[in-house]
């Protein structure tokens, strides 16, 4: 009898632990999101959460976009919160502004970062300047956001990178995702954020595909900005990168492990607030670093990078000199070769990773 | 006394457009109108224009003595124009201006002593010194802007949110004759003619640009005429009553729905430009001398009522020896409240956020922000 009743408690624990098992090999409910619509979803529950956000740029509406990251948002909400501008970067970027001092919360659009520059001045000494020199009577609660670097064949005027313009002036947050997941949860922070944020996209990355799990997928999934994430765990080297570079880093690595290199690739996600503890905690680790960037080399974001590291307890760490790669010091030219050589590759990395460990 | 009076304002210009849809027909007329003052306003106009002429004052004598540094643009001589908008408009409606900024300052909402506070960078100042003269902030007041024309375009955006929450305001966005050919302004005028934005765009038409007038400025000196396919009027900007009115019917025409209205107030500067400029290359002492003697706008009021027994010489007497006390407690505060303390330095930086460092100005320089 006891000897039945042992083997019965022990089959029932046996199938129960079998049934748990089980459940544990089910997958977590992962969707396939490209970083187009991971931006649309995020934008469409934002708008639907609070009625102050709106949209405005050009083509934002009934042409669902340029870049069709808004598709379907006018249909939805109407005129009053997805507005088509005229062609007037610095007339509407101001009215962005102006509508962020009296309560709303604007989303303004550059079709792509380069036309910002028409309205640079709204967005550095308007929205970024003025709660300080009110000392916090009005806060500017307004994201602005658009595809920013290089893209394919747009050439020289249609390709710079501004991380580093708008990552070098206080009262500004500059976020710079690189995947579906930080896309969704960084613009949705930005969002939520009471100031004012530039949001840089990537165009050749609003096609690409990645798998969000159903956290990813909650309505109020947001990514702190200010903290980069490690993608990759390593020992050797670090590898520092935001937007599509970080691909291209994680490429690299899969190759240099073959070769028993193990690199740390580290998603900046923020370029500004710059997460320079994160940055100290890899260098600590591995001892080398690499920056990795679309934009130009002088006065960028790997220059600001290095400069911490050498300031603070980091350096005493390197075991040499920390190194940047970036996107050739030129404007970005036509021709599919010469735009291939302007811009950071796998190999380049692969390349400075080497010579940094000395291989 | 008599408690009321009926004026026929000087007259001003419609420029209205005969048919909406044909932007280049405009029928120019222009119309007397007539304005009721009572003995109460009267009295409120003259001490609210006064102190802001006092103000100023002060200011040119604080900045003399190197107390005031930096950038300080007067506003003495433009008076009414602050004075009859703020008249014309609700405390509800919202108003943003250029760096010529301390009379709407006032106008809005700020007293004497924290403006004063603000222009010698004391703590007491509205925007704890951090901001200065031209960065000072109110209730539904959006400064005191650097940037030339900017500000238009940041208005409008704010007639936008009015519309947008549909609380019947209306937005006043000012900018000079300098600012008006600023290819922003343009940009928002088509955005807000496109909209039917409830802005009244207001060009302050003191002759000159810092020194260049407007002759040597602009191709076109209407600039009530430059909105094009909106409806433009120019108002006297040194008759109180004028500016009133003129605002009364533009607030009506822009809560209606009809879209934005552009007016020009023709005024005057007495200081130059800023602190630093005498104002006297690019103009006349005699231009200067006969504006104030024929045309200014305090005494004007002073005399209207005066010679409609509205008041008494001795009343005004009264009320300019009380500002005389306002404005000199308010310099003396100015002058002995404390600068703000250090660590405010890295504060105000983002809103609502937690606690963060700053670099100083060394890497061993860790400094304290918070929201």
């Amino acid at each position: 009898m006891a000897s039945l009743g042992c083997f019965l408690r022990s089959g029932k624990n046996a199938v129960s632990v079998v049934l748990r098992r089980e459940f544990s090999k089910t997958p977590p409910a992962a969707v396939q999101v490209n970083v187009r619509d991971a931006l649309n979803q995020a934008m469409d529950e934002e708008l639907e959460r609070d009625e102050r956000v709106f949209l405005l740029g050009e083509e934002v509406a009934q042409y669902d976009g340029a870049y069709k990251v808004s598709r379907g948002l006018w249909k939805k909400y109407g005129d009053k919160r997805i507005i088509d501008t005229p062609i007037t970067e610095m007339g509407f970027a101001g009215i962005a502004v102006g509508a962020a001092f009296a309560g709303l919360r604007p989303i303004c659009e550059f079709m792509t970062w380069n036309f910002s520059m028409q309205a640079i001045d709204q967005v550095i000494n308007s929205a970024a300047k003025t709660y300080y020199m009110s000392a916090g009577a009005q806060p500017v609660p307004i994201v602005f956001r658009g595809p920013n670097g290089s893209s394919a064949g747009v050439a020289a005027q249609h390709s710079q990178c501004f991380a580093a313009w708008y990552g070098h002036c206080p009262g500004l947050k500059v976020v710079s995702p690189w995947n579906s997941e930080d896309a969704r949860g960084l613009l949705k922070a930005a969002i939520r954020d009471d100031n004012p944020v530039v949001f840089l996209e990537n165009e050749l990355m609003y096609g690409v595909p990645f798998d969000l799990s159903e956290d990813v997928m909650q309505k109020d999934f947001v990514i702190p900005i200010g903290k980069a994430k490690v993608e990759r765990r390593g020992t050797h080297i670090t590898l520092v990168s935001h937007s599509r570079c970080v691909g291209f880093c994680l490429d690299a690595a899969s190759v240099l492990a073959k070769e028993g290199v193990e690199c740390e690739v580290v998603n900046l996600r923020t370029i500004r607030p710059l997460d320079v503890d994160t940055i100290e905690a890899s260098v600590m680790k591995t001892g080398h670093l690499v920056t990795v960037e679309g934009g130009w080399p002088q006065y960028g974001v790997g220059a600001e990078i290095c400069a911490r590291v050498m300031e603070g307890p980091a350096f005493n760490y390197l075991d040499a000199p920390a190194v940047r790669v970036t996107g050739v010091d030129i404007p970005m030219p036509y021709a599919k070769i010469l735009e291939d050589h302007s811009v950071p590759q796998i190999k380049d990395i692969i390349f400075s990773v080497k010579k940094v460990l000395n291989m | 006394f008599s408690w009321t009076c009926l004026f026929y304002t000087t007259h001003f210009y419609h420029t209205l457009l005969n048919k909406p849809e044909m932007q280049n027909e405009m029928e120019t007329s222009s119309s007397n109108l007539s304005a009721v003052l009572t003995r109460e306003q009267g009295l409120q106009y003259y001490r609210t224009m006064q102190t802001m002429r006092r103000m100023e004052l002060k200011a040119d004598q604080l900045y003399k003595q190197k107390i005031i540094r930096g950038f300080c643009h007067l506003y003495d001589g433009q008076e009414a124009c602050a004075m009859g908008i703020e008249a014309g408009i609700n405390p509800t409606d919202h108003l943003i201006t250029a760096y010529r900024a301390h009379g709407y300052t006032f106008t809005r909402g700020v007293c004497v002593r924290e403006i004063m506070a603000e222009l010698t960078g004391r703590r007491g100042g509205v925007a704890k010194g951090k901001g200065g003269s031209m960065h000072m902030y109110a209730k539904h007041f959006y400064g005191g802007n650097g940037i030339v024309g900017a500000q238009v375009p940041l208005g409008a955006g704010v007639a936008l949110a009015c519309q947008y929450q549909g609380n019947n305001q209306v937005c006043v966005a000012l900018y000079g004759d300098g600012a008006a050919n600023q290819g922003q302004i343009f940009e928002s005028f088509n955005m807000a003619a496109l909209w039917k934005l409830p802005c009244i765009f207001i060009c302050e038409n003191n002759k000159f640009g810092m020194g260049t007038s407007v002759e040597r400025s602009s191709a076109s000196t209407d600039y009530f005429k430059r909105g094009d396919y909106i409806p433009g009027i120019k108002v006297d900007g040194m008759d109180v009553l004028c500016v009133r009115e003129a605002i009364k019917f533009a607030a009506d025409y822009c809560r209606a729905g009809k879209g934005p209205i552009v007016m020009e107030l023709e005024t005057y500067r007495y200081h130059g430009h800023s602190m630093s400029d005498p104002g006297v290359s690019y103009r006349s002492r005699e231009e200067i001398q006969e504006v104030r003697s024929k045309s200014d706008p305090i005494t004007m009021l002073k005399e209207r009522m005066l010679s409609n027994n509205m008041a008494s010489v001795e009343e005004i007497k009264e009320i300019d020896v009380d500002i005389r006390k306002v404005i000199e407690d308010a310099a003396q505060f100015a002058i002995s409240d404390p600068e703000p303390p250090l660590d405010e330095l890295c504060n105000h930086i983002f809103a609502n956020d937690l606690p963060m460092e700053v670099r100083g100005t060394n890497p061993w320089v860790k400094l304290k922000s918070v929201s």
